[in-house]
């Protein structure tokens, strides 16, 4: 098992590489492929009054000029010994791991990323087990009662839920519960679990159900649909013959190997949630990586891009490591 | 009853926010005729020509959102309209912007300043002299030095990139390195301080309008020893009513009152509400919910609601009451490439002007509500506009094929010509009113292909670039603009200045015109000390880029602004094109 897990370690600061080359080409290389030079580039930040000196010097500051893989050596070199930055009369020292500064607003990317990081976190919990609770035991319900009355409501609603984009169903209930209802009369408005726990929560309510209703429909489909596989197979009808109790065959025998695959798809959607909710997080307008990087991407603020990409990648294979230890203790045929 | 019809509208809006992008059309020449004087009540567009509940009544919050972050609450860093007008609450530069509607709003008024500039015979020195008894909010007298470094830090350095570099182009510095390599503020002779409470700005050629460039926030003092660069935003040294209590940048700002603010020396602001909190990166169309639902005072942005809201907000009669109509000084135009053919030739421009169907393009701005019709370069709310319509267009508001046809024939085009048309495809305004003018085209046989480009680089990369229009053949760009400050010359320059365009990219001036004509009246106008001669070159400028047939303008651009009842002293400053920030209180406790 730790053999396995430094592997896999090792192959995933191998995939941090390429995956950090291929976003730093998209912004650099593939501008420069397209015929843009340094000062077009340049030009995106600085001003609309931009002058001569002005993009002379944001060349310079952003080393605009530099050989690509220089450029490339020097943010990895912030983060493995750190890096400086020159806010004009003084020169601050940015400690590893640096991921630099924004190109728009010169913050300290690293203090961002923590920053934003606790906000994509509570949402992207908070849902996912709000939807793994509720999609699991619906689809595992309508499993059970199939073709029931329970079971077509629950399919509908699941189709419905699947089908409605979040900035729909996340407006919606902004109109609904926030203004016509006044349950959050002052709208959502993020308060950090250090401030106040039950603000943090109360605040998160509607993102959570918003952003869990859509995963829960996915979900309840899919549990629903493996459960139906599994109820059929050999095994529960041996463990009814020898007089289990239902009870016992079902959550024992069943939806232990139903929920396998579930599993692994919930560790991949909470690694891809927690590098940032997009929608869900503009919607509502939480200050998370989602918002961050949507922003930066459209004000071509690489270093910020950069940042995010690193953590969504870690979050994601550290989701993938977590899922492949956890498989082997839920599927004992499974040996790593 | 008026919750239920709101909630329905909002969900309809909410799922059909696409059909209802083009509502509003005409909606907006209807309802009241807006107050005229001081002191009105609320109704339809009251705000944009008089004062909308003017009361002295002072506490509460207002609480300020924005669906963007700004490029930096530094007030020497920021080109944001919005920032020059909000960043007068704790910034006060030498000259601002009488805090009054109509035409009286686009005066200046001395503030940090005693009175306006004093200009030498040769036109070169400008002299300010400060008021007496200004401290920063730390208790420490402002001296014109700090006047001096703030004009230094903003200009003359690599870091500060954001802002306008007008003070670097026209002061008379050398070859001054700016004051974080060269730390010798002596050594920046453009601006001389032989007292405490004098400043003389020495330039390199005459420059009649310089009020109105001490007037941009960057004047505002900023004292050295508290100078952090690109982190002062975070920590802004406070002249005006209101001081920084906490500044995440990029997320959130609470002003609260500064204690050493002296109204006595200060008749441009008021301190009436005792906090103000600003969230930035709000969901827009949130904007538009907390606003009208009481839960926020002020889109900070100033440019209006979008378009479910204002679809909502101009069909409910009790809503409509609490919506301004004013125009924002922007020109909504096309530009005709002067160097790409057939646009060569002015006739060949002439017969687009004459064919354009300009209601349509207009209702695809949003209609009357969303801009009239436009007929000159200059808009209204800049000095130097004189109504004018050369090629008819209010007259013949759908275009006029014959006389398009006769452009043509001149143009040796009998029979029309193929040519692109450029627009940035993330603005759905933009882009319709491309397929407008296209469409409109057709009818004389000028066949268009739209080109779509990212407005990220639109003026660094695709439009603004010429090497890329030529080798394109972008023969029509869809843009817009508004001025750095309300007359000819702070419109007109960077758009018509022909020998400002920079082969690299990066221009605005996309119809490449430059007439030697234009160019020399630029120069007169800028260099004539007389304000009403001066306006009037101004005019002739307008009128010689009409002439040339190189610019189409298609609407002096509106808005739909949401006035909450609770707000108080509401009113649209011209010289900003939104609400007035520094004089706002609120009902509210």
């Amino acid at each position: 098992m730790a053999a396995f897990i430094v592997r896999r370690l090792l192959a995933a600061v191998i995939l941090l590489v390429v995956v950090s080359m291929m976003t730093f080409a998209i912004f650099f290389l593939v501008p420069r492929l397209a015929g843009m030079n340094s000062d077009q580039l340049a030009l995106r930040y600085v001003g609309r009054g931009a002058t001569a000196e002005s993009i002379e010097a944001t060349k310079e500051r952003l080393h605009l000029d530099d050989p690509l893989p220089v450029q490339y050596g020097r943010f990895v070199q912030g983060i493995v010994v750190g890096d400086e930055f020159n806010y004009g009369p003084e020169v601050v020292k940015c400690p590893p791991p640096c991921f630099g500064y924004s190109f728009r607003n010169s913050q300290p990317v690293t203090a961002l990323l923590i920053d934003r990081i606790p906000v994509t976190a509570s949402l992207a919990f908070g849902a996912a087990i709000l939807w793994l609770i509720g999609g699991v035991s619906v689809g595992v319900l309508s499993a059970l009662r199939r073709g029931s009355v329970f079971d077509r409501a629950a399919m509908s609603t699941a189709l419905a839920g699947v089908s409605l984009p979040i900035y729909f169903t996340g407006l919606l209930s902004l109109a609904l519960f926030a203004y016509h209802w006044k349950l959050w009369p002052n709208g959502v408005n993020y308060v950090p679990f250090t401030t106040n726990p039950l603000d943090w929560a109360y605040n998160l309510i509607l993102p959570w159900v918003t952003l869990a209703f859509l995963y829960a429909a996915l979900y309840a489909r899919l549990t629903r649909a493996s459960m139906l596989e599994t109820m059929n197979e050999d095994y529960i009808r041996t463990a009814r013959a020898k007089g289990l109790r239902e009870r016992t065959v079902v959550v024992r025998h069943g939806m232990r190997a139903s929920l396998t695959p579930i599993l692994t798809i919930f560790g991949l959607d909470v690694g891809l949630l927690l590098g940032g909710a997009v929608l869900t997080e503009s919607t509502f307008s939480l200050p998370g990586l989602g918002q961050l990087v949507v922003d930066a991407v459209f004000g071509n603020d690489l270093p910020i891009v950069l940042g995010v990409v690193m953590v969504a990648s870690v979050f994601v294979i550290l989701a993938n490591l977590i899922v492949d230890v956890l498989y082997a203790t839920l599927d004992p045929r499974v040996r790593l | 009853m008026r919750q239920r019809r709101k909630l329905a509208a909002t969900a309809t809006a909410v799922a059909l926010s696409m059909v209802v992008a083009a509502c509003g059309n005409d909606s907006g020449s209807g309802g009241g005729s807006g107050s005229s004087g001081g002191g009105g009540s609320a109704e339809y567009n009251a705000a944009s020509e008089g004062i909308v509940n003017k009361s002295d009544a002072t506490g509460g919050t207002l609480k300020y959102v924005l669906s963007d972050a700004p490029d930096s609450m530094d007030p020497g860093d920021t080109y944001y309209a919005f920032n020059w007008n909000f960043t007068r609450l704790y910034a006060r530069p030498l000259l601002t912007f009488k805090p009054a509607p109509g035409k009286a709003g686009l005066e200046l008024s001395p503030d940090l300043a005693e009175s306006l500039g004093e200009v030498s015979a040769d036109g070169l020195t400008w002299t300010y002299k400060l008021k007496q008894g200004i401290t920063y909010d730390d208790g420490t007298p402002v001296t014109s030095k700090d006047v001096k470094y703030a004009i230094a830090r903003s200009n003359y350095t690599a870091e500060l990139v954001n802002g306008p570099k007008y003070f670097a182009q026209y002061l008379d510095a050398g070859n001054y390195a700016g004051p974080y390599k060269d730390k010798n503020l002596d050594d920046f002779t453009g601006i001389q301080t032989p007292d405490d409470s004098t400043i003389v700005f020495k330039l390199k050629a005459p420059f009649s309008e310089f009020d109105f460039l001490v007037a941009n926030p960057q004047s505002a003092p900023v004292p050295q020893a508290k100078d952090k660069g690109l982190q002062y935003q975070a920590a802004v040294a406070s002249t005006g009513p209101y001081k920084m209590e906490s500044h995440e940048v990029g997320k959130s700002l609470v002003l609260v009152k500064n204690d050493k603010w002296d109204p006595k020396t200060d008749e441009n602001r008021k301190q009436l509400v005792d906090r103000i909190e600003v969230q930035f990166k709000v969901d827009a169309n949130d904007i538009d919910q907390r606003l009208m639902n009481g839960q926020a005072d002020v889109d900070l942005g100033g440019t209006g609601v979008q378009a479910q809201a204002r679809a909502t907000l101009l069909q409910d009669p009790n809503q409509k009451k609490n919506v301004d109509n004013p125009q924002t000084g922007f020109l909504r135009y096309a530009m005709l490439s002067t160097q790409v053919p057939p646009f060569d030739n002015a006739d060949c421009r002439k017969a687009v002007l004459y064919a354009a169907d300009h209601e349509a393009i207009q209702a695809a701005y949003g209609g009357s509500a969303g801009g009239d019709i436009a007929t000159t370069a200059l808009p209204p709310s800049v000095v130097g506009y004189e109504k004018a319509d050369e090629y008819g267009f209010l007259q013949d508001k759908n275009g006029n094929p014959d006389k398009a046809k006769q452009a043509l024939q001149a143009c040796g085009k009998p029979g029309g010509f193929s040519t692109k048309i450029a627009v940035r495809g993330d603005r759905p305004k933009e882009v319709a009113a491309a397929e407008a003018l296209q469409q409109s085209l057709s009818k004389v046989g000028i066949k268009t292909s739209i080109q779509q480009y990212p407005s990220g680089d639109w003026s660094a990369q695709f439009a603004g670039n010429p090497q890329f229009v030529h080798a394109n053949g972008l023969g029509i760009q869809i843009a817009g603009w508004g001025a750095d400050w309300p007359s000819g010359f702070g419109f007109l320059s960077q758009l018509v200045d022909g020998r400002a365009i920079k082969a690299n990219g990066g221009n605005y001036n996309q119809m490449e015109l430059n007439d030697p004509e234009v160019n020399a009246l630029l120069d007169k106008g800028i260099q004539t000390k007389d304000e009403t001669e001066r306006n009037a070159t101004w005019t002739q400028v307008d009128q010689k880029v009409m002439a040339s047939g190189a610019l189409l303008p298609f609407v002096y651009e509106k808005t739909i602004l949401y006035r909450p009842e609770n707000l108080t002293n509401v009113f649209v400053n011209p010289s900003y094109g939104m609400y007035d920030y520094s004089q706002l209180g609120t009902t509210k406790k």
